[in-house]
């Protein structure tokens, strides 16, 4: 046997929990902007958020003076402007979605858990860089579709500005909203591990669930839909109160609690499956 | 040093790995052979801790591996070739694996230029070769300088330049005091680079040794012996409890006793020889015969139960 000029386990110091924590969040940004679909995914979101929404403000604006006294006196610009989040949170959702099942779509995953077998580290360090990436674009995109939408309800002269009560709160909740979502997609992405079934199920819950409750007896569909994820997150756009709607912060805190349960199903999951 | 101790991985009812041990030690090439199925890949998982064992344990210096932080500092390992998002350059790959250890870009740089990759690093993988596929996964198990090598058919889609690089790296890796585990189903290549082997079929360990120890220890080489009188020469030789068989044409074929002890035994009687030729066993024959035992005990005792 030759003498070992390799060092073993034993010889180094081994690194902080703390210290792969932060490795992982680097090896995660640095997948993140090394595939080109992260780009166009994001530029979608900024994209859908404002054209969208640009949508909606318009056709508001047009039928604007049919509208009865009551209609328009509940008019709240602040969360008519981020109607187009609606749409942008489909691509946040579907970016959060591959963020794990195109690791096992490739096989890739194994190279991930084997590098680091401190596996809800790994999930931890991909919610933590996504929710940075994903926070930084929503605010671009949130910010863009309030200015975007203010300037068309301008030629009816209204509209809101920053510096109104609870309008900051509500714009910046537009970022907040998308990656809410980003981070479901994530939880479910995780616990499916398939694209496919992933995606499917995230667009279920986002946008076929309400039309779902909408069939139910007006009582309960007022009790139950404003709980769903995406009813309930939106409720942070809302300035002016909306009776069918949770307060702003109790509906996010509902949003975010769907994102916990699912990523922490997923952990579970991931820590005890086979890879 | 990897160290499995009465390892099973059960799979719903299928058992993949029965109750596996071995070692895996330094300094040297340990080749890993068996068939299709064997439980070559679980084994190998459940060493980098992808898989958990369903009872036993699989040690790398002691610790199991889910217990290792920065692992790739320690172990390294080509499982799938490919096993890459294709739309990553080469570089990056290596790159964010480098990240999640600990491991400086400039280390990037190095494998890169050692797998002989450094011209197509910032291509797409997506359009690799098997072969360059195979070499990225090398690079990425060389990337934290590990004590430890473990490599699933490195040897898969390389053409004759490619395996010959390879027969060097294991031999150079080897002796610099590495680790080195290697499953092949190809024998002669095993018998190239190995020093030592470990036989397993059915998830069983079948064989454990040296290349030769494992040809001595299949009972295919034999000793064909034609004489002037086969009967007397087949009594003494049965006297000494050996296996000797005739053949149609006259001559005995003596298993278990070299040709040289045979001639002895025939000389002490004074019987004529007008034959004494050697058979030895190739590490392929001998691992058929291996395996074909171990699939038939497998069958038996699954009819019994």
């Amino acid at each position: 046997m030759t003498t070992a000029t390799v060092p073993t386990t034993t010889a180094r110091q081994a690194p902080t929990a703390r210290r792969v924590f932060g490795a992982n969040v680097r090896a995660e940004w640095t997948k993140l902007r090394s595939v080109r679909s992260t780009v166009w995914t994001l530029l979608a979101t900024v994209g859908l958020a404002i054209a969208f929404g640009a949508l909606i403000a318009a056709s508001q604006m047009s039928s604007w003076d049919s509208l009865e006294a009551s209609e328009r006196l509940r008019f709240d610009p602040t969360s008519f402007s981020l109607s187009g989040l609606f749409l942008a949170q489909l691509a946040v959702g579907v970016l959060g979605v591959l963020v794990i099942t195109s690791e096992y779509a490739t096989g890739q995953i194994r190279a991930t858990l084997g590098a680091t077998p401190q596996r809800l580290t790994v999930l931890a360090a991909k919610a933590t860089t996504f929710t940075g990436v994903v926070l930084g674009t929503g605010l671009v995109a949130s910010f863009s579709a309030f200015w975007t939408g203010q300037a068309i309800f301008a030629s009816k002269g209204l509209g809101a500005s920053l510096g109104d009560p609870g309008v900051l709160r509500a714009v910046f909740g537009g970022a907040l909203y998308l990656t809410g979502v980003g981070l479901l997609g994530i939880g479910v992405g995780v616990i499916l591990r398939r694209t496919a079934g992933a995606v499917a199920a995230l667009v279920a819950l986002l946008f076929i669930l309400p039309i779902v409750t909408g069939f139910l007896p007006s009582s309960f569909q007022e009790t139950i839909a404003k709980f769903l994820p995406a009813q309930a997150g939106m409720a942070i756009f809302n300035v002016v109160p909306d009776p069918r709607a949770l307060p702003p912060g109790a509906g996010f805190a509902v949003l975010l609690t769907y994102g916990a349960v699912s990523l922490a199903v997923g952990g579970l999951l991931l820590a005890r499956r086979d890879a | 040093m990897i160290e499995l101790t009465d390892v099973t991985k059960r799979y719903g009812t299928t058992v993949a790995v029965d109750h596996l041990s071995f070692d895996v030690r330094p300094g040297e090439v340990t080749g890993f052979l068996g068939p299709n199925g064997a439980g070559k890949s679980t084994t190998m998982r459940m060493v980098v801790g992808l898989d958990a064992p369903t009872s036993g344990q699989v040690t790398i210096d002691g610790h199991p591996y889910r217990d290792l932080r920065f692992p790739l500092r320690y172990v390294g390992a080509l499982l799938e070739a490919k096993a890459i998002h294709p739309g990553r350059s080469a570089r990056d790959h290596l790159r964010w694996l480098a990240d999640s250890n600990g491991i400086g870009p400039r280390r990037v740089d190095e494998v890169l230029e050692r797998v002989g990759l450094a011209d197509v690093a910032r291509r797409r993988s997506g359009g690799f070769s098997l072969g360059m596929g195979q070499r990225l996964g090398i690079a990425a198990a060389l990337l934290g300088d590990p004590a430890t090598l473990l490599l699933d058919e490195p040897v898969n889609g390389l053409d004759p330049e490619g395996i010959q690089w390879i027969r060097q790296l294991l031999r150079s890796l080897a002796a610099e005091g590495r680790s080195v585990l290697v499953s092949s189903h190809l024998m002669s290549e095993m018998a190239l680079t190995a020093d030592r082997l470990i036989v397993v079929g059915r998830g069983r360990l079948i064989a454990e040794g040296t290349v030769e120890d494992v040809v001595a220890r299949s009972s295919t080489g034999h000793v064909r012996v034609d004489s002037a009188d086969p009967d007397r020469l087949r009594h003494l030789l049965q006297d000494r409890r050996v296996d000797v068989s005739a053949q149609p044409d006259g001559a005995l074929v003596v298993t278990g006793m070299a040709a040289r002890d045979v001639g002895i035994v025939a000389g002490t009687a004074g019987i004529t020889l007008y034959e004494l030729s050697p058979h030895s066993a190739s590490l392929e024959e001998a691992f058929m015969e291996l395996t074909r035992n171990a699939a038939e005990y497998t069958a038996t005792r699954g009819a019994a139960a």
